[in-house]
């Protein structure tokens, strides 16, 4: 009985002594060492340890065990959060030391900016995709089949003069050209795919006009065509509705009002109204003319479908409140820049 | 097309149902889109007729002269003027001191070399009368001096500018335009007043139609009793209104009708062609002059009106010669009213690049059944200032099998509900029809003719009513059922079709070539290249001073707007070099563009080999970033290409590029600029330069990779550095490494490169190999053995291993 407060009191001493060690620790290795110096094999703890058998006494035994378990316990704890501690003075000093001034930014490579008419055109073809369209395709340099003829314009037409088109020296005289607008490609698509159809076809065209602020010989039209059973004049009115809301805006409207196109019939111009109340003109549309359906063998008895176009420049011109078309082809890095 | 608002009153009332703007609203959805819609004539308080009493010329003033005019008051005025066309006896509108004119302007004493000036002389234009500012405007001379000028030209007119489309040459005359809108309001017509009878005693005039494939129909009318003078004011306003000048009562007469029934006419001396006329074609290289002064050189294809002696007097449907117009003591005239080919008429007036406001209708085609109107509505109207006028019977009238005859077509009510998505009954449509002149009747459904004959599942189709329709002879644009269908859809009004969204029966979606062009753009511009957009027309020389062949042909444009855009580019190089060239003398910093565009080479097909080019370019870049732009193209695209220093493009770096080459098919360059091209383009500085066929790569789309297993082993890693001549290649060095190392071999990457300097004949290469197994963790034998065959392999290209 008589060994056990005794030996008690010198567990006590023994954590009392490893903590004041631990906390005069000013690095994690020296706090390793006086952790290892008050719990390791020489210890007074370990002595104590081993000394646990020359009590006799049950109670005292186990009393004083416990007691050395607890003090072992709690100089390990001690030694965690003290390496945390220290740890974390470490790091504070290192960030300290190290602060750099993110300003000093060396210009490193920046990314190249898209042509405002790429960035429409895409535009674009993303609200027709999103409205379950697919994207056609055709050649710049076309005969004057696929520009005219198939589109309800034999030579001698009248309306061929409406286009004041380029030709090139290639194959027989005047049998090839630079599309005028991209109507072509539908005769294309519908001699390509199967029905129905639902296409655009952005693309780039050409007119013998000398440039000025509104007017370019090379420009961007996408031209939209449907070809289904039972397509309406009311489809074309609503498909242009719901392009215009969608690329626009909802508080855009739209409406159609008669026109001519030798390659639709009945025929549309079709306007926008902004929100303000202004009509703005954007471009033609109409129901595919028999014969057009015919120069892409599709039976007009059997589908009916409508097309509708009009500039991709003047979108990138309007968004952007680009005063002069000509800018826009410049390739001036100080304007490409802006956007 | 101009349209004098009050001119429509004539055939119906429509000021007591729309105002001028609900009118012009009106017009626009009837597709006579109305472009603007100005008041002219608007009186101008202060502006009074004046007489011109005398002109006199100061010798120090060379653009104007000195006019004295008498206002009425007593007193004689001094003005300034620097228009000349008025003489003595003139009257002529003055604008007195304080008038403030339309555009703002404020009429003051104003001094020119000392002469001080009182007032200002006035055109038509500058009053608001009409566009015409050619000189001061003449106006009656019956007008009482003083008189204000409201007075005389009466109260403003609104006119409404129409763009009339190819298919309606009718609403190129008042009266197909009223016709519409008439039909719209369901107003009804009025007919213009017209003096048809002929009671003259019969004046026959011989005409023969030489060539009738040119001329449907030729009539001549002979009146007599004719004093020429000036027309009403009420005809002068019109006129003016509608942008002509009044000349004199009889040409006055001659255009209000062509401006009222788009019935272009023309009216000779009858002394002149009292013998009779010849209708021909020109023959190879006769001449003419014609009434603007101009020697006219023609052809076989243009067609002449002759008098009897088979002299020219007049280019048909474009306009009369210089000889056989009516004069002031003209007192007998024939009128000519006819039909010319609308073609012919074209061809003509575009070849000769002469239009007129007579060729610009008979083009597009005037009625061929109006010749009676037109020349009664000529007589009722020269009669208001020639009250003695006879019209005599006989003349000539000559018809031609070329002379249109309406077309006549079946309209099916079901194929109209087919195309517009709206019923019409028989009687709507008979009704919108027959308001705007086609002839009208039903047919029994089981009659058409059209269904007959097709296949049972077509002739099924429902197409309900069936109406026999005949289009009036002024619309010949109307050939087939839908042009019938397109005309109810007009008058029923495009907005009351409705809107019906029509929901794609497809996916909608980019293609995958569209997918990787966008990828491909991406990668581009985060590579730090701008877009530019050059022109793809290219001056001759263009392509040569860029360095690059043309000798397999380029294309040209036959009708180019100018000769430095009359070649189509086979490359994107001398559009990009030229937007560097730019930008260089605009101090740009970081010069790096791209181009994505289509270059035309001639080829052999039926168009040519147009294909779309992908070109990068950088200023100040050279040929090590040329190569990464590839690296990272080809690898986010996942397509390959030897890179072989051996076969250099036209145009580039001769010992510092490479073309993209599948074996003999190359793919593109990649690179530096040659030297030379850029001196001769007067660009500093290297530029890099990556030209490759954008339509090859995108279109080889890698098949997916099928999973390999990852290895559970660790891997080896070792280096080698070689001596290597400069003959021998890093990519054969790298591909010797990763055959000798076989399948083992992870990665082989060459990490360092040095160079004694820039000559030297040989450098040291540096490379790194990963080495793993699949199945086992390797035995430091097994890297040495790889190891020893990797320096076998290098050092039989030439090359030495470099010790430490």
């Amino acid at each position: 009985m008589s060994a056990a407060p005794q030996q008690l009191a010198r567990v006590d001493a023994a954590l009392a002594a490893a903590r004041s060690a631990l906390r005069s620790a000013a690095d994690v290795e020296s706090l390793r060492r006086a952790a290892n110096e008050h719990t390791g094999k020489a210890s007074e703890l370990a002595t104590l340890k081993a000394s646990l058998g020359s009590i006799a006494d049950v109670d005292a035994k186990r009393s004083v065990g416990r007691a050395i378990n607890e003090a072992l316990q709690a100089i390990e704890a001690d030694v965690q959060s003290r390496i945390v501690e220290l740890e974390d003075a470490d790091l504070d000093a290192r960030m300290r030391s190290e602060a750099i001034d993110l300003t000093e930014h060396l210009g490193v490579r920046r990314r190249g900016h898209a042509h405002i008419v790429t960035q429409a055109w895409e535009r674009l073809e993303d609200v027709f995709v999103g409205m379950g369209f697919r994207v056609a395709e055709g050649p710049e340099v076309e005969s004057d089949f696929f520009n005219f003829t198939a589109l309800n314009m034999p030579p001698s037409h009248p309306a061929r003069s409406n286009f004041d088109t380029l030709f090139v020296d290639h194959g027989e005289p005047g049998s090839t050209l630079l599309r005028t607008h991209t109507s072509p490609v539908q005769i294309r698509v519908m001699r390509d795919w199967d029905l129905p159809i639902y296409a655009v076809m952005p693309g780039r065209v050409f007119r013998r006009d000398t440039p000025d602020a509104t007017h370019m010989p090379v420009f961007h039209q996408i031209e939209g065509l449907v070809i289904d059973r039972g397509i309406t004049f009311a489809h074309l009115a609503g498909t242009i509705e719901s392009f215009t809301k969608a690329f626009f805006g909802s508080d855009f409207t739209s409406r159609l009002r008669p026109s001519y196109f030798p390659f639709t019939e009945p025929s549309a111009e079709f306007d926008i109204r902004r929100a303000d109340g202004r009509w703005i003109e954007l471009g033609g549309c109409g129901m595919v003319h028999p014969n057009v359906l015919r120069a892409g063998g599709v039976d007009p008895d059997e589908y009916t479908g409508f097309a509708f176009g009009f500039g991709i420049d003047r979108m990138a011109k309007e968004r952007h409140a680009v005063a002069d078309l000509r800018d826009m082809y410049a390739n001036d890095l100080r304007f490409v820049r802006q956007f | 097309m101009k349209i004098v608002r009050s001119w429509l009153e004539d055939f119906a009332r429509f000021s007591q149902v729309a105002s001028d703007d609900q009118i012009a609203d009106a017009l626009t959805a009837l597709g006579l889109s109305v472009e603007s819609v100005d008041v002219v004539g608007a009186s101008v308080p202060g502006v009074v007729a004046a007489r011109v009493v005398r002109t006199e010329r100061h010798p120090d003033a060379a653009k104007v002269h000195r006019v004295w005019v008498d206002a009425g008051d007593g007193t004689e005025r001094h003005v300034w003027c620097g228009a000349f066309n008025m003489s003595a006896g003139d009257l002529v509108p003055l604008a007195t001191l304080g008038t403030t004119m339309p555009d703002g302007r404020h009429i003051e004493r104003r001094a020119i070399l000392g002469i001080e000036s009182e007032g200002m002389l006035c055109s038509a234009d500058e009053l608001g009368l009409s566009s015409d500012a050619a000189g001061i405007l003449i106006l009656d001379p019956a007008v009482a001096p003083g008189t204000p000028l409201s007075d005389i030209v009466g109260g403003p007119e609104t006119v409404l500018d129409l763009d009339v489309t190819r298919n309606r040459p009718d609403c190129l005359g008042h009266l197909g335009v009223a016709r519409d809108l008439a039909a719209h309001y369901k107003l009804r017509w009025n007919e213009p007043r017209t003096d048809t009878a002929r009671r003259g005693p019969k004046r026959t005039l011989p005409v023969k139609i030489v060539d009738g494939d040119l001329c449907g129909r030729f009539s001549l009318t002979v009146m007599s009793g004719i004093t020429v003078g000036s027309s009403p004011a009420h005809h002068a306003r019109r006129l003016a209104a509608a942008g002509m000048r009044s000349i004199n009562n009889v040409v006055d007469a001659s255009n209000l009708v062509m401006l009222e029934l788009n019935q272009p006419n023309h009216a000779y001396d009858a002394d002149v062609v009292g013998k009779g006329m010849r209708i021909r074609r020109a023959r190879d290289a006769e001449t003419l002059v014609t009434l603007d002064g101009a020697t006219r050189r023609l052809t076989g294809d243009d067609l002449l009106i002759c008098d009897a002696q088979d002299r020219a007097i007049g280019l048909a449907g474009i306009m009369g010669g210089r000889d056989g117009e009516v004069r002031d003591a003209t007192t007998t005239i024939a009128l000519e009213v006819a039909w010319f080919d609308p073609g012919a008429v074209r061809a003509t007036s575009q070849r000769l690049a002469l239009r007129s406001e007579a060729s610009s209708r008979f083009e597009r085609g005037v009625d061929p059944r109006g010749v009676e109107r037109a020349v009664g509505r000529f007589a009722a109207l020269l009669r208001e200032t020639c009250p003695q006028l006879v019209v005599h019977s006989g003349g000539a009238d000559v018809r031609t099998a070329s002379m249109p005859t309406p077309a006549t077509m079946s309209l099916r009510l079901g194929e109209v509900h087919r195309v517009l998505g709206t019923q019409v009954t028989v009687r709507t449509a008979t009704s919108l029809l027959e308001c705007i002149g086609f002839e009208v009747r039903p047919v029994a459904a089981k009659t058409s003719s059209r269904s007959a004959g097709r296949s049972p599942k077509k002739a099924a189709a429902k197409s309900g009513p069936v109406l026999r329709v005949k289009a009036p002879s002024w619309r010949h644009d109307c050939t087939d059922e839908v042009d019938l269908i397109e005309e109810l859809a007009r008058h029923i009004g495009y907005d009351a079709l409705g809107k019906r969204v029509s929901q794609s029966t497809q996916p909608g979606g980019l293609s995958p070539v569209q997918k990787r062009r966008r990828l491909l753009r991406e990668i581009v511009m985060s590579l730090g290249c701008d877009e530019a957009m050059p022109s793809p027309f290219l001056a001759p020389g263009d392509h040569e001073k860029a360095g690059i062949g043309v000798a397999d042909g380029v294309v040209s444009l036959t009708n180019p707007l100018v000769a430095e855009e009359s070649i189509l580019r086979v490359s994107l190089r001398p559009g990009l070099l030229r937007a560097v060239h730019f930008n260089q003398s605009h101090r740009a910093d970081d010069i790096a563009l791209f181009e994505l565009g289509h270059v035309y080479p001639a080829g052999r097909g039926e168009l040519p080999d147009e294909y779309e080019s992908l070109c990068l370019v950088a200023a100040g870049a050279d040929a090590t970033t040329a190569m990464q732009w590839w690296t990272e193209i080809s690898a986010a695209l996942g397509v390959g290409a030897q890179v072989d220093q051996s076969r250099v493009a036209d145009g580039f770096h001769p010992s510092r590029s490479a073309s993209l080459a599948r074996g003999p098919v190359v793919l593109g360059a990649v690179g530096e600029i040659d030297p030379r091209v850029l001196r001769r383009l007067g660009i500093d500085g290297r530029v890099a330069c990556l030209e490759v066929n954008a339509a090859k790569i995108l279109a080889e789309i890698p098949a997916p990779a099928a999973a390999k297993p990852v290895s559970r082993f660790p891997a080896s890693d070792f280096d080698l550095a070689f001596t290597v001549p400069s003959t021998v290649t890093a990519q054969q060095v790298q591909r010797a490494l990763r055959t000798a190392a076989g399948s083992l071999a992870e990665d082989v990457r060459l990490f360092d490169v040095y160079r004694t300097d820039a000559g030297a004949a040989s450098r040291s290469l540096a490379f790194t190999l990963r080495l793993r197994a699949a199945d086992r963790t390797l035995a430091d034998d097994d890297v040495a053995t790889v190891r020893d065959k990797c320096v076998a392999a290098v050092t039989k290209l030439g090359a030495s291993l470099r010790t430490a």
